[in-house]
């Protein structure tokens, strides 16, 4: 049975891993980012403009949209992972595409549920907006392109916890992957799924010491996009020079 | 040729009548006070000659054109105005953007905008606040930074919502102040929602009463505080219609 002992190896194996550029260790580490990373890119470009379009827009069903997109943001990943299986299995209706065991799915897979998690938390942070910011922005011109602009900016803090949320449901996400990408060695196994299988062989070491690892890059990505919140405080609707030019007249 | 012309005007939200058939002009360059207790229609007056409502029934004019029409045709004409709320609806940006944003939307180059801004600033009198955080602000500045966020436009209608009521009097002498100098230097055209009967005495060249969605009587300032022709004019005037 493991103990504290493991935890205690595990972070020194984490730190040996990391530092020895183990290249099995490097490879899995770069597809868990590249297949989450893509995920929440794809799930932002999808998930920000359905969440703006819902929450400011009027229309009839809009309370049960949002339900229903509240209700898929807990979408469990199991069950995303059994529905792609079935689809993208060689006999499944999309089994023509042969991306069954491929990153691809797993991507996919992660989309689906990146998408909702996105759009729901745009969602709750547009619909927050000020009424008089909307029409304060219409007043001053604005058509509905640059009203939406102008409110999305207004709002780009919650836009990027969509995308801190997005990414860290995609990272550590196993059940979905586990299922469409197989955990093939050297081409699909990723993070979490090693985690599982080490853990499984009674590996706990090694697997704590990935645990470490996937936890230090979403800490990465996370100071990434915290540093884009903290630096996004100008240039409202500025072309890209703005600032500068405003810098040298207004000291 | 009046810049406004409304005729028979209706506006209902939900089953209140907001507005009840009224027909007002608003003459080029004039200081037009609206005066009226609270919920009597001055800010769903401002809001349908600034385009961002409808009238239910009625016509209203802008500078002779037919309000009415497309969202294109509403917003071409919207942008010759500019319109000032009674909370500053600021964004979450520098004072500098605030103020550049409506000349951003109208695809001026950024030399332009630096330009215009500072120029805005100056007017209102908060030169060298370009930089801070709109949020800082206090009151009374955050409602300086909205006005010139609405002369940077150059505007040949200035829309005011009641933008002293809840400012400190230093604030209200500055805001006034600001208002009569784009009055008189560049002829914009002023409307001033107001339930300060005072400050409508100090600024304007006409007043208009609303009351209850009605519009009671408009006139000459001295005329109409001195020799009002309604009841209920006297009767707001003199403070014994509660509001």
């Amino acid at each position: 049975m493991p103990g504290w002992e493991e935890l205690f190896y595990g972070v020194f194996r984490a730190l040996q891993l990391i530092f020895s550029g183990d290249p099995e260790i490097a490879r899995i580490t770069f597809l868990s980012l590249r297949v989450s990373g893509a995920a929440t890119l794809l799930g932002g470009i999808i998930g920000i403009p359905l969440g703006a379009t819902i929450a400011l827009r009027s229309f009839r069903g809009k309370t049960i949209v949002i339900s229903m997109i509240n209700t898929l943001m807990g979408l469990p990943p199991v069950l995303v992972g059994l529905i792609f299986y079935i689809l993208l299995s060689s006999t499944g209706p999309l089994g023509f595409l042969h991306l069954i065991y491929t990153p691809e799915a797993m991507m996919l897979a992660q989309l689906t549920m990146v998408i909702p998690i996105v759009a729901g938390v745009v969602i709750t942070s547009t619909s927050g907006i000020d009424v008089g910011l909307r029409e304060a922005a219409i007043s001053l011109g604005a058509d509905a392109l640059q009203e939406v602009r102008i409110l999305l900016w207004e709002s780009r803090l919650g836009l990027l916890t969509a995308l801190v949320v997005g990414f860290g449901a995609a990272i550590s996400e196993v059940g979905a992957i586990m299922i469409v990408g197989g955990n093939l060695l050297g081409y699909t196994r990723a993070l979490t799924t090693s985690i599982v299988l080490l853990t499984n062989q009674g590996e706990f070491v090694e697997a704590i010491a990935l645990g470490i690892i996937l936890l230090a890059l979403a800490f990465l990505v996370n100071v990434v996009l915290t540093c884009l919140q903290m630096k996004s405080r100008s240039g409202l609707f500025a072309q890209t020079r703005s600032t500068k030019i405003n810098r040298k007249v207004e000291v | 040729m009046n810049l406004v012309e409304m005729i028979g005007v209706s506006k209902s939200f939900v089953d209140k009548a907001a507005l009840k058939g009224v027909s007002l002009s608003v003459r080029r360059g004039e200081i037009l006070s609206i005066i009226g207790p609270s919920g009597a229609g001055k800010t769903t007056l401002l809001r349908l000659i600034n385009l961002l409502i409808y009238p239910d029934e009625g016509k209203i004019f802008f500078e002779g054109v037919d309000t009415e029409g497309s969202e294109q045709h509403r917003r071409t004409l919207r942008r010759r105005m500019a319109m000032v709320f009674q909370h500053p609806a600021l964004f979450d940006a520098s004072v500098f953007d605030n103020v550049a944003l409506g000349l951003r939307i109208r695809g001026f180059s950024e030399r332009a905008v630096v330009e215009k801004v500072d120029e805005a600033l100056r007017y209102v009198g908060l030169s060298g606040l370009g930089r801070r955080r709109a949020a800082t602000l206090s009151a009374g500045e955050a409602q300086r930074v909205s006005l010139a966020r609405a002369l940077v436009l150059e505007p040949k209608l200035l829309l005011l919502d009641e933008p002293t009521a809840n400012l400190d009097p230093p604030n209200v002498a500055a805001i006034e102040n600001v208002v009569k100098r784009v009055n008189s230097d560049s002829k914009i055209t002023v409307v001033f929602a107001t339930h300060n009967l005072l400050q409508a005495k100090r600024l304007s060249d006409r007043v208009a009463f609303l009351w209850m969605g009605e519009l009671v009587e408009v006139g000459e300032t001295s005329e109409l505080f001195e020799n009002p022709k309604d009841e209920r004019t006297s009767l707001y005037l003199s403070g014994r219609i509660i509001y």
